[in-house]
């Protein structure tokens, strides 16, 4: 059958010239989008430049936008993506610098991933053969290890894109593999880290990591258990951590979300500067007529609070 | 059919005209429906990543309290939706993770069975009353104006939890409705990103630029205004863009953020205070004036 995709290029000596070029070729009814790639490399333009290796999903370098999401093309069917023969849009992935066409440069992915030290640190004597860790202790991890360092989930990350500094999701995932290894030694001064700005508390759980993983990782929710785990080792004087308190007080109160406390709360009651630069939206949302001025409740506010209770005491 | 509603705290909180707008046109659309009124929060993620059973048994609280009204749950919130859909799946996939949470809720006197549907109004829309019936409450054609879908993270994702493969329309059913009215849909890549609400509070810096990115791109592609079936984009997308607006080079933005039902009023012909319209922070009256000079429908 015959497929048209529309390929985004980049010529670094020639940056005036970028644009998107489309090539229109013949593809098998099992064929891949990079199978489709690279049958364009070899028969039409020799000058498209893309990453791949293994072609089996192992590897990790044909992560590219696919119609604006994130995948790997080599696990992705064209007539997945194209039932109906539609002309498919490529882009390289996104949050990185563009080297040329689809190729970018993993930089800023391996800086983030050497900042949170992913290697185990252990401490205490050196064992006569290995470190032991039990089973258990390891199985929840498998998830996580599947990691193959594709870049997908940094290119769709939202917060990367308005904030280079965001550890990310690949490297908060990675960080979290050795934060719940029993062997390493560090786990305390790992969350003071990913504690600090740019760190767990700056993903908006958008979910895009989680939908784009190949893998299934799910940095997201690896995320959310590293802020669950920086408040239970005590570090609780963060917006983040207020935030979530203050959420869950209010809705175990009155079975609903109290928005006025909660901002209040998450900034901080004592936290004058930021309490009087949010004072004009209050402001206007006063004037609008729509500043909740009281708590609305559940009818049963009660059985909220005893559900609450029974959960949270197990 | 007759819904058990559920409006989430936002429209009972920051966005008191998302309710009034939804009431007036689920009143002309003929939607019955009943408010769950014990229905509580459903965590909008945020209790989940402290204690996601917690979440979890609060919203079995809730599908089990539809169940005995024997109606299928309506929601006019993106999050409400994108919670309850998570949690309905990770229960009805591990029947022994429901059973705890039945053990829980039975000291209750309420048992969750696993039958409750849930579904935005923006899917009851074009799923249940579908379009051609919609248009019929029409008066006015929206020709000539310009809408920009925003959808909110939680009605896209995770797809596997929303439907998606049984019901593939719901990936589009935004511009579906936009155009519906006459009106067109702009295609902004922003429609289906974080709108930066979830860390308003913690990094206001990146919030702010996330509203000052989206809203910028609808405006750069001409929008009249962006639609959202999602309050809490609302409250951020509306309430900061005076901030993010000085981020952009001319220091101005103006994009009114309307509520999905408010365009629908719109295009019923409803009045603007009807709708809530004089509740935004950033005016809504050009968009009003364009709706208002709009021709009347045909049929």
């Amino acid at each position: 059958m015959e497929q048209t995709l529309r390929v985004k290029r980049f010529d670094p000596e020639n940056p005036g010239a970028s644009g998107y070029q489309e090539y229109t070729i013949e593809v098998e009814e099992t064929s891949t989008i990079l199978d489709a790639l690279i049958k364009i490399r070899e028969e039409i333009d020799g000058t498209l430049s893309l990453r791949c290796s293994c072609r089996a999903s192992i590897c990790g370098s044909c992560a590219m936008r696919v119609n604006g999401q994130a995948k790997l093309v080599c696990k992705t069917r064209v007539n997945a993506v194209a039932p109906n023969g539609e002309t498919i849009t490529i882009d390289p992935p996104g949050n990185m610098p563009v080297i040329t066409d689809l190729v970018v440069d993993f930089k800023p992915f391996w800086d983030k991933m050497r900042a949170v030290e992913p290697y185990l640190r252990p401490e205490g004597p050196v064992p006569e053969t290995e470190y032991i860790a039990s089973a258990e202790s390891m199985d929840h991890l498998v998830g996580v290890v599947n990691c193959i360092m594709c870049g997908a989930c940094v290119s769709d990350c939202t917060v990367l894109e308005v904030d280079s500094n965001f550890l990310g999701p690949a490297a908060l995932a990675k960080a979290y593999r050795f934060v719940q290894d029993p062997r390493d030694s560090h786990k305390q001064d790992r969350l003071s880290v990913l504690n600090n700005y740019s760190g767990v508390w700056d993903c908006t759980r958008c979910m895009q990591c989680v939908e784009v993983c190949p893998k299934d990782v799910n940095p997201m929710g690896r995320i959310m258990k590293l802020r669950d785990l920086a408040m239970e080792a005590g570090f609780n004087n963060t917006s983040g951590s207020r935030h979530t308190e203050s959420f869950a007080k209010s809705v175990k109160k009155n079975g609903r979300l109290d928005e006025t406390k909660l901002a209040v709360d998450s900034m901080g009651r004592f936290n004058v500067p930021a309490l009087l630069d949010s004072a004009p939206v209050g402001l206007r949302a006063m004037r609008k007529g729509k500043f909740p001025w009281k708590a609305h409740k559940s009818s049963e506010p009660e059985m909220v609070k005893r559900v609450f209770e029974k959960v949270e005491g197990e | 059919m007759k819904y058990a509603f559920y409006p989430g705290c936002v429209a009972r909180g920051g966005t008191p005209e998302l309710l009034v707008s939804a009431n007036a046109v689920m009143d002309r659309l003929g939607i019955e429906r009943e408010e769950i009124v014990s229905a509580s929060c459903t965590g909008a993620g945020v209790l989940q990543e402290r204690n996601e059973k917690l979440g979890d048994a609060l919203n079995v609280r809730t599908f089990a309290l539809a169940e005995k009204m024997g109606s299928p749950i309506m929601t006019i919130c993106s999050t409400c939706q994108g919670v309850m859909s998570q949690a309905n799946r990770r229960v009805l996939r591990d029947p022994e993770y429901l059973a705890e949470i039945n053990t829980i809720l039975a000291e209750e006197g309420l048992e969750y069975k696993g039958t409750t549907v849930i579904k935005h109004l923006l899917w009851v829309l074009v799923e249940e009353i579908g379009i051609e019936a919609l248009q019929k409450t029409f008066t006015k054609e929206l020709s000539g104006l310009k809408f920009a879908p925003f959808y909110g993270c939680y009605i896209v994702r995770p797809s596997d939890a929303l439907g998606f493969d049984e019901h593939p329309e719901r990936q589009t059913s935004l511009e579906t409705v936009i155009e519906s009215t006459g009106a067109v849909a702009v295609d902004n890549s922003g429609k289906t990103k974080c709108c930066g609400l979830p860390i308003l509070l913690i990094n206001q810096s990146n919030a702010i630029q996330m509203v000052a990115n989206h809203t910028g791109e609808a405006k750069d592609l001409d929008a009249d205004a962006m639609v959202t079936p999602c309050p809490l984009c609302h409250l951020n997308l509306d309430g900061y863009q005076p901030k993010a607006a000085k981020r952009r080079p001319s220091g101005k933005i103006d994009l009114p953020i309307l509520h999905l039902p408010q365009m629908l009023g719109l295009a019923m012909g409803m009045q603007p205070k009807e709708l809530g319209l004089q509740r935004h922070i950033i005016s809504t009256k050009e968009v009003i004036g364009k709706a208002a000079a709009a021709p009347a429908a045909v049929g």
